[in-house]
């Protein structure tokens, strides 16, 4: 499954992934991946070469993730949803209706909040992508993620990521937002379990913990 | 709280409450010292890190992803199917169709009717044609686009109204009817004879969808003749004797896991036809296969409340005493029965003290996705007819709201034969505390006030009650618990946690017994190859049926403890005291540290199974509730805010007091979208297909839609005959009474009756302009 390159680090990594290279050379050769490493795009006789792992079109592009960098195997439609969940093994953007109607899969893009669903991996490329999982400082909770614990605002916790992800979006704009920001900053996120109330309590507690670090 | 190396377990000076002798029952808790309190859950950390795994998030080595073809037609039959050009493309793993599956595979629709899993008849959109596999979801989905269909389209029905009308579409051969209840006692005839107010209404709900944020799904995955199962449900023991029973496998050979799930509401108590897809596909093709529906296709096919046209009759005495009662309801399960009526009646039948209450109830079919269980099934529906009609009766007997509901409680169950008496009622104190930390009283005469002037942002207050019909929980449930020689503690159980906060709860329970920190307690759970037996979450009876076992096993362990420690105190079991950290011989004064006892040392671990016990003969255990409210409607517009809401609950016991605050307001944010925006609309003239089939169109309430101002309440009326922790369900009736009490809010802001769900900006413009020509904007 995993078509996952190896990439140079950007900044301090602080996540615990193991790079699987094999999948990857297998397909096109160490030969290839060199070329690749150097064009980023690829050419017609390298694009035969991964036939067998991917669709004719399929493009290399890299994404930096949580401070880290992917390059990666994708196919020009693949959602950047589908490859931080089923490429990278980043779960915790979920899916919920992958039209850009819910928040589920909200991402951080260039600090913006946006729908992982509705965006493109290769649009992504260049861009710094934050997800739920690069929020935390080793396994350290981040303040959005502690107040979210402490306010009990969630109950399945499926949407909570993308809830968190807007949150954290909001207060890197907005440092001390009132409630109706928070409330403005969260509608784009579906809670079907109703936890609203909390979640803008954890709004609020994620702005003081954040200002005290 | 010190957290030493010695006790890193145990809470140092808690209070545990007394240990029982073998044989004899537990005493109801006392003054608690960790249930009640507001504890943050146990697998917080999970959900908010990430590293909590769904199914949805589930990747297996050499995965496929599988997906389903659906009819597009409301009704139509399958005259063929050409797989050829989806089999050969590349990528394409495995494609199953009704050809290629005979008739060997059935799906049970329910314990009568059973079809072909790929049936070439289909009778709602989004019904399963075929399915494929496919390296990625997105091979599986051109695959699907590359499946030939021939359908003979055919007449449908889309309107529960319309089905047994002549000439309507046939769904079944028996015809449209599929179930009809009915039920009876006293006289109405009677009852109307008696009363100096009858009023007569009809109300109706539209179809609302459970639609949880988690699609429904799951992967498949085979290890010789073994299935596994990783599917997002609220129970992985009716997932695997559904699945064992459709594929002819023994039970032990099929393993469904189940740990995290991001909602269910009624909807996934049971697999689906994916699942069945799921385990076939992997069979197939010897790889593991994953289906997660579209959002589209849990719209189509995930289940739904079923819309419910109701009228009821009713009569009053002027001194507000409740005479008669008729209910007729004509709901519809969709294309097949799935329990379109159920409990429709229930609230006429068991809410208020009336002598003649009568009722029929009819489900039809339609040509739309089966309903399934949605959050307190049938209660919602009738809470808006009878809680509007009961407001309608207290102003033209010129009485309070609230002072008619006072004047009819039952303490006894009417709608049940022999009328068994409640093991504790607090309707009456919901709606008295409620009003009071509401300011009910208050509020009513500010809003009287209020429609003299002529503004065109108009306030107005409502309420309404509740019971559901079940709550207490029951057996069966089995439960272990292991404390080991470290003093650490391990809770297995198979129940899962639907988002109320159920492995939280019975961590507490364990803790409150143990004298240990919840948050050291591990849990297994939802997986029926390691932990035990338990019913699927729902009728909010996760919590009265688990945490009684759970506590049952934690006295089995506290037991053995003591036996082990009576040896080495020198004092028989009846003189020690189990202390938490530390058990204590009353009578010499000696102790041993729980971590110390030699015979614990020895043999590793001490495990305690527990057992859920009967509930109390001849008595009936519900939760009860009043939910208050504030609108604000813009005359001008037709929208309706809400401005603020009060949930006064009767559940038993508080168990954590952060989860059940947080049920209160989920729950009334499932009822706003009831009441305000939810509605499934099928094209009734031409195409009988449902139009807003997506998020957008569909619309679940947001952060901005529900009020800032929520208020949780909670009564709690101490119940030692429930069960050993006197803890009800809460997680439907925290939605039965929310849209009524809105529109009774409405009523009162402006006048209009709200009949028809849901009360959209267009709906009030309509009725503003037909029924309140003087409420000017």
């Amino acid at each position: 499954m995993n078509n996952e390159e190896n990439g140079e680090k950007t900044g301090q990594c602080r996540c615990v992934h193991g790079f699987t290279r094999r999948g990857f050379l297998t397909s096109v050769g160490v030969g290839a991946m060199a070329a690749l490493a150097t064009s980023g795009r690829l050419s017609a006789a390298q694009e035969g070469a991964v036939a067998e792992r991917a669709a004719e079109k399929a493009v290399v592009i890299t994404l930096t993730v949580n401070d880290r960098s992917h390059r990666l195997l994708v196919e020009p439609r693949w959602s950047l949803l589908y490859v931080l969940r089923e490429q990278l093994g980043l779960t915790g953007a979920k899916v919920g209706c992958e039209r850009g109607e819910c928040g589920a899969c909200t991402v951080l893009i260039d600090d913006l909040p946006r729908y992982a669903c509705l965006t493109l991996a290769v649009e992504a490329e260049g861009r710094r992508i934050t997800t739920l999982e690069g929020l935390m400082a080793g396994e350290e909770l981040g303040p959005v993620q502690q107040a979210f614990v402490e306010e009990d605002a969630m109950q399945c916790g499926y949407c909570t990521p993308g809830q968190i992800m807007s949150v954290e979006g909001l207060l890197r704009a907005r440092p001390q937002p009132d409630q109706a920001e928070i409330r403005q900053a969260v509608s784009g996120n579906l809670c079907r379990c109703g936890a609203y109330p909390h979640i803008v309590k954890a709004g609020l507690r994620a702005a003081e913990l954040k200002a005290k670090r | 709280m010190k957290d030493d190396e010695q006790d890193l377990y145990f809470v140092e000076g808690i209070a545990v409450p007394q240990t029982p002798l073998p044989g004899e029952e537990p005493a109801n808790w006392g003054k608690t010292a960790v249930i009640g309190r507001r504890q943050t859950r146990v697998d917080a950390y999970e959900r908010v890190s990430g590293t909590a795994v769904y199914p949805s998030d589930v990747v297996l080595p050499n995965m496929l992803y599988g997906a389903l073809l659906r009819c597009p037609h409301a009704h139509a039959r399958v005259k063929k199917v050409d797989a050829s050009a989806a089999e050969r493309m590349e990528g394409v793993q495995a494609v199953l169709t009704g050809a290629s599956l005979g008739r060997q595979v059935k799906w049970p629709y329910n314990e009568e009717v059973a079809t072909d899993l790929f049936d070439d008849r289909c009778r709602f959109e989004g019904e399963a044609v075929a399915a494929v596999a496919a390296a990625t979801p997105y091979v599986a989905r051109d695959a699907l686009r590359e499946i030939k269909v021939e359908y003979e389209v055919l007449p449908f029905v889309a309107d529960e109204r319309r089905s047994l009308a002549t000439g309507a579409a046939r769904i079944h051969g028996a015809g449209n009817r599929l179930k009809a209840d009915s039920y009876k006692r006293g006289d109405v005839a009677r009852g109307f004879a008696e009363a100096d107010i009858v009023l007569e209404e009809q109300y109706r709900t539209a179809c609302e969808i459970q639609a949880p944020m988690e699609l429904h799904g799951c992967v498949a995955n085979w290890e010789g003749d073994s299935l596994t199962v990783w599917e997002s449900t609220q129970g992985v023991y009716a997932v695997q004797a559904k699945i064992a029973d459709i594929l002819g496998l023994p039970l032990s050979r099929v393993r469904v896991i189940g740990h995290y799930m991001g909602g269910g509401f009624g909807s996934k108590l049971q697999p689906g036809k994916y699942t069945v897809c799921a385990a076939l596909l992997a069979k197939k093709t010897g790889r593991p296969v994953k289906i997660f529906l579209s959002r589209e296709e849990t719209l189509l096919a995930a289940g739904n409340r079923p819309p419910a046209t109701m009228t009821i009759k009713a009569g009053v005495k002027k001194d507000g005493t409740l005479t008669a009662l008729q209910f007729t309801g004509l709901a519809s399960s969709g294309a097949y029965p799935a329990g379109g009526i159920s409990l429709l009646d229930w609230l006429v039948r068991d809410l208020y003290l009336c002598a003649n209450v009568q009722s029929e109830l009819t489900d039809v079919a339609i040509n739309a996705g089966p309903a399934r269980p949605f959050r307190a099934p049938g209660h919602p529906q009738c809470a808006w007819a009878l809680e509007q009609m009961m407001d309608a009766l207290a102003e033209a007997a010129g009485l309070d709201p609230i002072d008619l509901r006072l004047k009819n409680i039952p303490l006894v169950s009417q709608g049940r034969e022999g009328a068994p008496p409640y093991t504790t009622t607090g309707l009456a104190e919901c709606i008295r505390q409620g009003a009071e930390a509401f300011g009910w009283r208050e509020a009513r005469r500010r809003t009287a006030a209020g429609r003299k002037e002529q503004g065109h942002l108009r306030r107005g207050v409502g309420m309404g009650s509740c019971l559901w019909v079940v709550g207490g929980g029951g057996p069966p449930s089995t439960v272990i618990v292991k404390l080991f020689a470290d003093g650490s503690v391990n809770l297995n159980m198979g129940a899962s946690d639907i988002g109320t906060g159920t492995k939280t709860v019975m961590a507490m329970v364990l803790a409150e017994e143990l004298g240990v920190r919840p948050a050291s307690i591990q849990i297994e759970h939802a997986d029926t190859g390691s932990t035990q037996y338990a019913t699927p979450s729902g009728g909010s009876k996760t919590v009265p049926t688990e945490s009684p076992a759970v506590r049952s096993a934690a006295i089995a362990v506290k037991q053995q403890l003591l036996q082990m420690a009576a040896g080495e105190l020198g004092s028989p079991v009846e003189n020690l005291r189990y202390g938490g950290e530390y058990i204590e011989a009353v009578d010499s004064g000696k102790k041993v540290k729980v971590t110390g006892i030699a015979a614990l040392k020895k043999q590793g671990v001490v495990v305690g199974i527990g057992y859920r016990g009967p509930n109390p003969e001849g008595k009936v255990v519900n939760p009860f509730a009043a939910q208050f409210c504030e609108v604000e409607v813009n005359t001008r517009t037709g929208e309706v805010r809400i401005m603020r809401f009060l949930g006064a609950h009767e559940s038993g016991r508080v168990m954590d007091r952060l989860t059940f605050d947080n049920q209160v307001f989920g729950g009334i944010t499932m009822g706003i979208g009831l009441a305000m925006t939810e509605t499934r609309i099928l094209d009734e003239n031409r195409t009988g297909k449902m139009v807003n089939c997506n998020w957008h169109d569909y619309k679940l309430p947001t952060a901005l839609d529900v009020p800032t101002d929520m208020v949780s309440l909670p009564v709690e009326l101490r119940d030692s005959e429930a069960n050993s922790t006197g803890a009800k369900g809460l997680g439907e009736p925290v939605t039965i009474p929310t849209a009524a009490a809105i529109a009774n809010a409405i009523y009162d802001a402006v006048g209009v009756r709200v009949r028809q769900s849901p009360a959209d900006p267009l709906t009030m413009k309509r009725l503003l302009a037909e029924e309140a020509p003087e409420v000017r904007s």
